[in-house]
């Protein structure tokens, strides 16, 4: 594989090989791979350190500053509800922008690291199955098979909302957790 | 080609509310006793102007409606009627229906327009009173034209002689008609073009130099020469008049027609017997009906003749009348066509700024680049004994930043003229209704503030003002029984106050009634039976959400939904508000706005590991505790006597829920706030500097925060965050119960 | 290319003035009162003058009365925009030392209609 992290950073041509194809930036966390429409990815930095906002959820790290603007920075594994890991030198930070009805927003994700580029069709991918009923399953818009590595795409504009009631769920799914552990 | 029109609406629009707005102020301005000539003109100026306008961007409806209005004032502004009141309480009337058509317009709806047709019937009633003066003068106006210019033209009357094969036209100029930029030339010029569009037309024109002087006499500004122009081609007399129209009246002109092809009638005939066998051809019905065939029919006839020839002009006008009805016909389909939503009327996007301005910025930035080019070379080629240097040059850099900056927030500076503009009408509406004398004063109007503050301010000054005028003063009756002067005074008064505006909202009515005040309070469960409140804590009662004490819900305010709003918009653009009062004397309110919303001053402080930012403005004073001056009110709550308050503390680190240990109060540092007319003591770790921070938002990339207001990027290039003092005001209450569980 | 001044107190109705003649071809410069376009007359000689009647600091009738004075114009062709139709206005232009008047509202056609006719 060619250094995806170079490749992701220089001029990716945005935009698709044929109809259905998509540019997807896939990165690891915790041993697997997933991927976000390239599209969304406004550029990729180190770990720095963030301004903490207060009564902020968990997974918001706080804020850090993006030449002028204010942007959050996510931990995803938190988000993920997956163990936390101490950040290194090579701890990357993803800056994803969405366009919301009320302009476009910016926020960094924080992921181990940053994996491949890859043209993927709508045709190859597959829906996450139902059975699993998981917070997780919010953000996942599809599953698909490259090279015998599964990577799951997520979906940017769900995961940059902040919303109260997705915390509620996971408020509710830890209670479970732990009663029934 | 065609050039789209609609490219300059925006303008028309903007340049029209303008006027407006100058028509109204105007009329308010007149006093009826001593009519000031210069103001009317500016009324009709800016009635015709929007009159003019509408007609050439395609608004015939407002160009029709405005017509009226703009011929009652033309009668005016002439001397031809006196202006009374009915006329200026229309006149304003009309004033806000523009406004709304012209906004429906910018708004690409279709305007309403039966209030307009209303006020037309209304103004053409006015005109129609004295209609037989108006026509008397329009007729001897034409009879007059015709008398002084017996040179005028003689018609053939138009549609007679279907037979024409062509024009005799003796064209004497006066010999100054160069004098007036026309040319003869041209004219021919044009004739021939018309004549030659006919197929097989043609055109000869002999030249007369009869009264051509001796050359030692001659003037060469002067036009000696008189033409004979032979048209031969079948073109109307009316378009040929149309080519001359210009010089009809300097001139000598006479046609004849061509009857046969090339065969002029070369009789240069008594132009009275001419007339009237014109005349005889033309009305050859009415004539053998009526008249008999004597001399004093006919000069009857040259007199009806007389009145024809006056209304040639008039022909030549039709067709632009014409072409102004096919206009009206597609400018109304326009209107109908806005199948997409209505979008709002833009609200407007521009700024006026005044050339000074603008090169004072030009200058800045140009002292910027000298700064920075001297800074370049000195990094370039730089060693330790260049430090004076180095410093020097970031001090330069330093002030023509400062400098800069304070240009450019000037830019978005306007006067504050603008949003007391609306209040001179209004108070006048306003009084009318309630019944009231009400005079208005308004101080420092020149008092610069900036664009989005001004305009979110206006509506709350709105409020105020009609407040002041419906529950703060008296009728003239209770007024005079008070000693007062019958006439109310509200006053409205702008200052620049350290990095603040202060606008001022003053009457000198009955003053708040604190006892009903006070017991609203308690029916609303605000304020407990026996507490004891200062007369400052009693007023500032108003502001609660719900409050109202007017007896009636009127119209005009009371509703009781009010100050509340009013405090939270101004305290959304960083603003306070506070009230004063007087009984009998009347009350005041006092507005603090900051200059701009984009920079404050703020004091960092110290929390924890964090650094947060307090606004200067809201800082009373920064204290260190000791623990004597603390009362503890129920378990960790605790207060501090500040003077006459009792002031609650509170500790940052709990309100941001830092996790930090539980803080020791002894020694402990104090900043005491003020947001919401409350205070409120903060405990902070340490005080760090003073500095001005450019305000960045939080809520763009991620939410709104309690208690934050937004944040900053600090010169080490981290993000601080900006406390919001008035959110904090709410967290005392709240805190009382965390604090119990977890101290529990 | 001809040089043609356009005095008008309605930005609206310069703008499209302007345009209009520029997009022919015309150079074009604006006033906004009689007064404003004397200082301008007085600096540089046009072709064609187009004045607005109705105006404040200086009106039409009166910019005409003393552009004429000045040497240069004595012959320059200058066009009265007026919205009125009655002739005692238009009259008023002429005694003034008008050449003539476009009455208003015009489209773009007619006025450069007009101008081509007197500018040839």
């Amino acid at each position: 594989m060619t250094s995806a992290a170079q490749k992701a950073n220089n001029d990716v041509v945005p935009g698709s090989n044929s109809d259905d194809e998509q540019q997807y930036l896939t990165f690891i966390m915790a041993g697997e791979e997933y991927g976000v429409d390239i599209l969304a990815v406004q550029e990729i930095r180190g770990w720095e350190a963030t301004t903490v906002v207060p009564n902020a959820p968990d997974y918001i790290k706080g804020v850090i500053n993006l030449r002028g603007t204010i942007v959050p920075i996510m931990d995803l594994r938190s988000r993920f509800n997956l163990e936390r890991v101490e950040y290194s030198p090579v701890t990357v930070v993803i800056i994803l922008k969405v366009e919301t009805e009320r302009g476009e927003r910016v926020m960094g994700i924080v992921v181990d690291a940053v994996s491949d580029v890859h043209s993927i069709s709508d045709s190859d991918t597959r829906n996450s199955p139902e059975l699993i009923e998981d917070l997780n399953t919010e953000f996942i818009r599809s599953l698909v098979s490259v090279d015998d590595n599964m990577i799951i795409l997520l979906d940017v504009q769900r995961l940059l909302t902040i919303d109260k009631k997705i915390l509620n769920i996971a408020d509710e799914l830890t209670a479970d957790n732990e009663s029934n552990d | 080609m065609s050039i789209d029109l609609s490219q300059f609406h925006q303008v028309f629009f903007e340049e029209s509310f303008e006027g407006l707005d100058i028509m109204e102020s105007s009329l308010l301005a007149l006093d009826l006793t001593e009519v000031d000539a210069e103001t009317i003109n500016s009324i009709f100026r800016a009635a015709h102007s929007i009159k003019g306008g509408a007609g050439t961007f395609g608004f015939m409806q407002v160009s029709g409606f405005t017509h009226v209005v703009e011929t009652l004032l033309d009668e005016i502004r002439s001397g031809d009627r006196d202006i009374k009141q009915e006329h200026v309480d229309l006149f304003l009337i009309c004033v806000d229906c523009l406004r709304g058509l012209l906004s429906d317009l910018q708004a690409h709806t279709e305007p309403d327009m039966a209030q307009a047709d209303e006020l037309k019937a209304k103004f053409e009633a006015i005109l129609a009173g004295t209609e037989a003066e108006t026509e008397n003068s329009a007729e001897t106006n034409a009879v007059g034209s015709a008398s002084d210019t017996p040179d005028q033209t003689e018609t053939a009357g138009q549609s007679a002689d279907s037979d024409v094969k062509g024009w005799k036209i003796e064209f004497i100029p006066c010999e100054d008609v160069l004098c007036t930029g026309n040319e003869p030339y041209r004219m021919f010029r044009e004739l021939q073009d018309l004549a030659e569009a006919e197929s097989g037309g043609s055109m000869k024109v002999v030249p007369h130099l009869e009264k051509l002087p001796e050359f030692s006499e001659m003037h060469p500004e002067m036009c000696y020469l008189s033409w004979t122009i032979f048209v031969y081609a079948d073109i109307e007399l009316s378009d040929i008049e149309e080519i001359f129209e210009w010089v009809v009246d300097d001139c000598d002109i006479r046609y004849e027609r061509l009857t046969d092809a090339g065969q002029a009638s070369d009789q240069i005939s008594d132009q009275i017997s001419d007339q009237a066998s014109d005349v005889v051809v033309a009305n050859n019905e009415i004539q053998v009906e009526d008249k008999p065939t004597e001399i004093n029919a006919e000069l009857a006839e040259i007199e009806a003749e007389k009145e024809v020839v006056a209304e040639t002009p008039a022909a030549a006008i039709t067709s632009a009348t014409e072409t102004e009805q096919t206009a009206e016909v597609e400018s109304e389909k326009i209107p109908t066509k806005a199948a997409k939503s209505p979008t709002k009327a833009a609200e407007n996007t521009s700024i006026r700024v005044s050339i000074d301005k603008i090169d004072g910025l030009i200058n800045m930035v140009g002292e910027l680049v000298i700064t920075q080019s001297m800074l370049g070379q000195l990094g370039q080629e730089f060693d330790m004994d260049r430090v004076q240097r180095l410093q020097e040059g970031l001090g330069q850099l330093e002030q023509n930043t400062r400098e800069l900056q304070e240009s450019v927030m000037k830019i978005r500076m306007l006067p504050i003229s603008f949003a007391f503009s609306r209040f001179p009408r209004l108070v006048r509406d306003l009084s009318k209704q309630l019944d009231k004398e009400v005079d208005l004063v308004m101080i420092g109007e020149n008092t610069e503030l900036d664009k989005t503050v001004m305009e979110k301010i206006g509506d709350p000054l709105v409020h105020l003002v009609r407040n002041s005028l419906d529950h703060g003063l008296e009728n003239a009756e209770e007024r005079t029984a008070n000693g007062k002067s019958s006439n109310g005074t509200i006053t409205l008064n702008a200052y620049h106050h350290g990095g603040n505006i202060v606008i001022e909202v003053k009457d000198d009515g009955a003053g708040l009634n604190k006892e009903r005040i006070r017991n609203k309070a308690i029916e609303k469960g605000l304020v407990s039976e026996d507490e004891t409140l200062s007369d400052a804590q009693v007023y500032d009662l108003i502001f609660q959400a719900g409050f109202s004490t007017a007896d009636v819900v009127s119209d005009v305010s009371g509703r009781g939904v009010g100050m509340d709003v009013v405090r939270r918009n101004i305290a959304e653009l960083n603003g306070s508000i506070e009230v004063t009062s007087k009984t009998g004397e009347g009350s005041t309110f006092s507005i603090r706005l900051p200059l701009t919303l984009a920079i404050l001053d703020g004091q960092l402080v110290k929390v924890g590991e964090e650094v947060y930012i307090f606004p200067l403005v809201s800082i009373v004073e920064s204290i260190q505790l000791e623990k004597s001056m603390l009362n503890n009110i129920t378990g960790n709550q605790f207060v501090m006597q500040l003077r006459d308050d009792y002031i609650p503390i509170l500790c940052l680190q709990d309100v941001f829920n830092t996790g930090a240990e539980k803080k020791d109060l002894e020694g402990a540092m104090l900043v005491v706030v003020e947001g919401d007319n409350e205070k409120v003591g903060i405990v902070v770790d340490e005080l760090l500097g003073q500095q001005q921070v450019v305000i960045k938002s939080l809520e763009q990339n991620y939410q709104k925060v309690d208690s934050i207001s937004g944040a900053t990027i600090l010169g080490d290039g981290t993000v601080a965050l900006i406390v919001d003092v008035s959110g904090l005001n709410n967290k005392p209450l709240e805190k009382n119960s965390d604090d119990q569980t977890q101290a529990a | 290319m001809a040089t043609i001044l356009a005095v008008d107190d309605s930005a609206s109705m310069r703008q499209m003035v302007t345009f209009t003649l520029k997009g022919a071809g015309y150079d074009v410069e604006e006033a906004c009162d009689g007064s404003e376009a004397l200082g301008i007359a007085k600096t540089k000689k046009f072709d064609l003058v187009l004045s607005d009647v109705n105006m404040p600091v200086m009106d039409g009738i009166q910019f005409v009365t003393e552009l004429r004075k000045l040497g240069e114009y004595k012959f320059v062709p200058v066009l009265m925009l007026t919205t009125e139709s009655a002739g005692d206005k238009k009259m008023a232009g002429k005694k003034a030392g008008a050449t003539g008047w476009i009455v208003k509202p015009f489209n773009p056609e007619q006025l450069l209609n007009t101008i081509k006719k007197v500018l040839g």
